[in-house]
C-alpha cells in the first residue's frame, strides 16, 4: 500500500444500481475506487475497470444495447483492446457482449422469471486478472439477480470457449438455462471477464459472505498493475 | 422540408434460438381455450420516420437487432 494505490474505475450509466457496491468492494480490497460517468471521454487513468450491474438505460431495446454506445465506452473499448483488465458483472456482462468485447449474448431466463437468489458456482479457468487468487475447482456461493442471464453463443463459439479454457465460472445448479451451465467467461486475451453472479455483493462478511472480495483482490495482485 | 419515409423493422429471434416468451405464450393459449397452436415466436416491431432509407441497414445491424441472436427485415411502408 502506501503511495502507490491502484485506481480502479466503475462505470456509471443511468440505471446502474450495483456501482456503489462495486466501489465499496474495490475500496475494501485496498484500491482507490473511481467513478467513471457514462459521459466521460476518458478513463481518468485507472488501471482496471468494472462495468457494474443494474438496468442501464432501463434495459430498453435489449439489456446493454444502449449503454454500449455511451461516450465512456469508446475509451473503455480501447483500454480493453490494449489488454487492460475489464470486469462486467450482470448488466455489465450484458453491456460487454453487446459491445463485442465478449462473445455471445445473454438471453431471457428459460423459465421467464427474474432470478433473485444465491448460486453455487465453480471456478473453472482462473487465469484471468480477476480470478488469479482462486484455484480451479473452488466453489463459492454468490448472489444472482437477473432476468436475462441465460448465456448463449453458437456451437462453434461455445466449443472455442471450452477448448481455450475461457469458461471462468460454471453454475452447480443452473438458475437460468445457460448453455453448459456457463456463469462467466473471458475474452480471447483473457483480460475481459463477464460474470452473471455478483462478487461485489459478497465482499463483506457482515452481509453473510465475503469471499467475492477475492475477485477484486485478484486484480490488485495481477502482475501488470501490482503497485 | 425533406420527405419523410415510414420504415417498419421487424426483429425476431433467429431460428433455433430459444424464444422463452413465445413458448410461454404458446403454452398459455390452450388455457384460454385456443387449441391447435403449434408454435409462437415473439419479436419486436420498430416503426420509424426517416428522411432517407440509406442507413437503415446499419441501424439494424448496429443497434436495432443483435445479429448474434436476432434476425431482422425492414420495409418502406406505403
Amino acid at each position: 500500500m502506501g503511495g502507490g494505490t491502484v485506481r480502479i474505475g466503475v462505470t456509471v450509466f443511468p440505471g446502474s444500481n450495483c456501482d456503489r457496491d462495486a466501489l465499496y468492494a474495490i475500496q475494501r480490497a485496498g484500491a482507490e475506487p473511481v467513478e467513471l460517468w457514462h459521459a466521460d471521454a476518458n478513463l481518468k487513468g485507472v488501471e482496471a475497470v468494472v462495468v457494474p450491474g443494474g438496468f442501464s438505460y432501463g434495459d430498453y431495446l435489449r439489456p446493454g444495447a444502449i449503454a454500449r454506445f455511451a461516450k465512456v465506452m469508446a475509451p473503455l473499448e480501447e483500454f480493453a483492446s490494449a489488454g487492460g483488465p475489464v470486469l462486467g458483472v450482470c448488466n455489465g456482462f450484458q453491456v460487454l457482449t453487446e459491445a463485442h468485447l465478449l462473445p455471445g449474448a445473454l438471453l431471457r431466463n428459460t423459465h421467464m422469471r427474474f432470478v433473485c437468489s444465491r448460486a453455487l458456482v465453480r471456478f473453472e479457468s482462473v487465469q484471468t486478472p480477476w480470478t488469479s487468487l482462486f484455484e480451479p475447482g473452488d466453489r463459492l456461493t454468490l448472489p444472482v439477480a437477473h432476468n436475462e442471464g441465460n448465456y448463449f453463443a453458437d456451437e462453434k463459439t461455445i466449443a472455442e470457449l471450452e477448448d481455450e479454457g475461457r469458461v471462468v465460472l460454471r453454475y452447480m445448479d443452473n438458475p437460468n438455462g445457460s448453455v453448459n451451465d456457463i456463469a462467466g467467461i473471458c475474452s480471447e486475451g483473457r483480460n475481459v471477464v463477464g460474470l452473471m453472479p455478483h462478487p461485489e455483493r459478497a465482499s463483506d462478511p457482515t452481509l453473510g459472505f465475503g469471499e467475492g472480495l477475492k475477485v477484486f483482490e485478484s486484480v490488485l495482485s495481477f502482475a501488470g498493475i501490482k503497485a | 422540408m425533406a420527405d419523410t419515409l415510414k420504415i417498419r423493422v421487424l426483429v425476431r429471434p433467429k431460428s433455433g434460438i430459444l424464444d422463452p416468451q413465445g413458448e410461454a405464450v404458446r403454452r398459455a393459449l390452450p388455457a384460454l381455450g385456443f387449441e391447435g397452436v403449434k408454435t409462437v415466436h415473439i419479436g419486436r416491431l420498430v416503426e420509424m420516420e426517416v428522411e432517407s432509407a440509406d442507413e437503415i441497414e446499419g441501424m439494424c445491424r448496429r443497434l436495432l437487432a443483435n445479429p448474434t441472436i436476432e434476425e431482422y427485415e425492414w420495409e418502406v411502408v406505403r
